[in-house]
């Protein structure tokens, strides 16, 4: 076991774990977001640079300070460890540099985009991000792409996680897509337009942080925001059967596989669940499924307990001024007679 | 009945001499009559002469086009989103090779509808527009209607026509 620090708060993790892993054990919006990492698939990470955090104090031999920022996801503990993320003025200003990188080539065609609502690039973006991006030149573009009866790859929306390509290797034995070429030429692409019949390649979808990867069956259908997620499964033979059914009216528009709370999916469904199984007669409903009140998602779901989301809460805090002008008047106490 | 204990008798004072003749006050009323004959009237002669609208004034909704004659509305959904009254709802669809001149975006409303009786003119879509297709004009009202089928405003009475173009927003 190894004891580290991460923004002031103490916690005790397996020796071995990474720094992303130990805040995810803490929780809460201290957790460095991740667009490329992904729990569920062995080599994931190091790639998006988004949960770079500040290293203080390496371990409790060394406590020498680590010389760059590192990345939280592929950096494991150390006993004594001292890690700051969102308390170092350093790592939040990086992060909007980060931001600002991976929106140098997207094409910010989020209107169009099916992902919108649920991209992790969308509220990384929102989150950490600047207004105005500085970005003046040609963004790269592609054709899109059909691979196979299922997906449409778009790849000018690509940011090279490399998670599709992950899940490809782990879940299925033949592999037919891959990154081509290299630096800015990088591209994810089928080898010699192959097309991905494999019966797991529909979890591509659910993996990719943004929009790249798309469910054919779903474009343009509707807004994600007003489709209503339930839970539901069935008794498949090739996979779990657990999955969320997003309904609009009486249609199943989309078959998902359930997500965790950072978005990654908890149990792999195969195609036949998610491409063909479009009847609710198909499907036993277990029940509408619980979206976070700060989802655009819940918009139009009055619930108890409704949240503000912070940014609304840090730009009133920024704008708030004390005005010192009026002595401050000591509430007026309320006699039953004029309370009425 | 009483409603409560706080109830004042009022007692009236018996009028005098001046107040019993009433003239008076009958000339206080009077003089007050035609000292408004000769004041600016307060009303205009509606259909003919027309008050100058507010120039935040919000009326019915236009969906524009571009420079190029192609609808701006992508049908993001933002504009329902947005819509505290939920008063517009959209179907989108892909637009094809042939429709190149119609739409601007790959994305289109197919349906696209307000429902003036749910509307409350609050301008809210206007401001969440990312690509600025949907403005509420400031020289027109929704106009009144007889039948409840007609109050659903569908793309035949909201796109802007080619030939006539509308100015708002930015253009003015």
């Amino acid at each position: 076991m190894a004891k580290i620090t991460f923004d002031g708060i103490q916690i005790e993790v397996a020796d071995g774990s990474t720094i992303l892993q130990a805040a995810r054990q803490i929780g809460g919006s201290i957790v460095p977001p991740a667009m490329c990492y992904y729990s569920t698939l062995k080599g994931t990470g190091g790639k998006c640079r988004a949960c770079l955090v500040k290293v203080t104090a390496g371990s409790e031999k060394d406590p020498r300070p680590m010389p760059k920022l590192v990345a939280s996801c592929i950096t494991p503990v150390q006993d004594g460890m001292i890690v700051e993320n969102t308390l170092n003025e350093e790592v939040l200003s990086t992060r909007k540099s980060i931001v600002e990188f991976l929106l140098i080539n997207h094409p910010l065609d989020c209107p169009i985009c099916d992902q919108a609502g649920e991209c992790d690039l969308q509220n990384f973006a929102f989150e950490h991000g600047n207004v105005k991006q500085r970005y003046e030149e040609e963004r790269r573009e592609f054709d899109k792409i059909d691979i196979g009866q299922y997906i449409k790859l778009h790849m000018t929306r690509c940011i090279l996680c490399y998670r599709c390509v992950y899940t490809a290797d782990q879940l299925t034995e033949k592999r037919v897509h891959g990154v081509m070429n290299r630096g800015d030429a990088a591209e994810i692409s089928t080898y010699i337009a192959n097309s991905i019949e494999n019966d797991f390649s529909g979890n591509i979808i659910d993996v990719c942080p943004v929009g790249a990867l798309t469910d054919k069956t779903f474009r343009f259908a509707n807004r994600v925001w007003f489709t209503k997620p339930v839970d539901a499964h069935r008794n498949c033979d090739k996979c779990s059967g657990k999955v969320v059914l997003w309904y609009r009216g009486n249609d199943v528009l989309r078959v998902t596989a359930r997500k965790n709370e950072y978005n990654e999916v908890i149990d792999f469904i195969c195609n036949t669940c998610r491409f063909e199984k479009k009847e609710t007669s198909d499907w036993t409903i277990e029940g509408p499924r619980k979206i976070e009140r700060t989802s655009v998602i819940s918009q139009g779901h009055y619930l108890e307990g409704t949240q503000v989301a912070d940014f609304t809460k840090r730009v009133a805090q920024e704008q708030y001024k004390n005005i010192d002008d009026l002595p401050v008047q000591p509430p007026r106490q309320l006699s039953p007679d004029t309370a009425r | 009945m009483q409603l409560s204990n706080r109830t004042k008798k009022i007692e009236p004072k018996p009028l005098n001499f001046w107040e019993r003749m009433y003239l008076p006050v009958i000339f206080q009323g009077l003089n007050i009559t035609i000292k408004h004959l000769f004041k600016k009237k307060a009303t205009i002669r509606y259909p003919e002469v027309k008050r100058e609208l507010s120039p935040v004034f919000r009326g019915l909704h236009i969906l524009k086009r571009d420079a190029q004659g192609r609808e701006r509305c992508t049908a993001c959904g933002l504009c329902a989103l947005a819509c505290p009254a939920e008063a517009i709802s959209m179907l989108s669809a892909e637009r094809t090779k042939e429709e190149k001149h119609l739409y601007r975006e790959e994305k289109y409303a197919a349906v696209y509808e307000v429902n003036m009786l749910r509307c409350i003119f609050c301008g809210l879509c206007e401001e969440a527009c990312p690509k600025a297709a949907i403005y509420l004009q400031k020289d027109k009202f929704a106009p009144a209607f007889f039948g409840r089928e007609e109050v659903i405003y569908g793309k035949d009475r909201l796109v802007e026509s080619v030939t006539n173009r509308a100015k708002v927003g930015l253009d003015q």
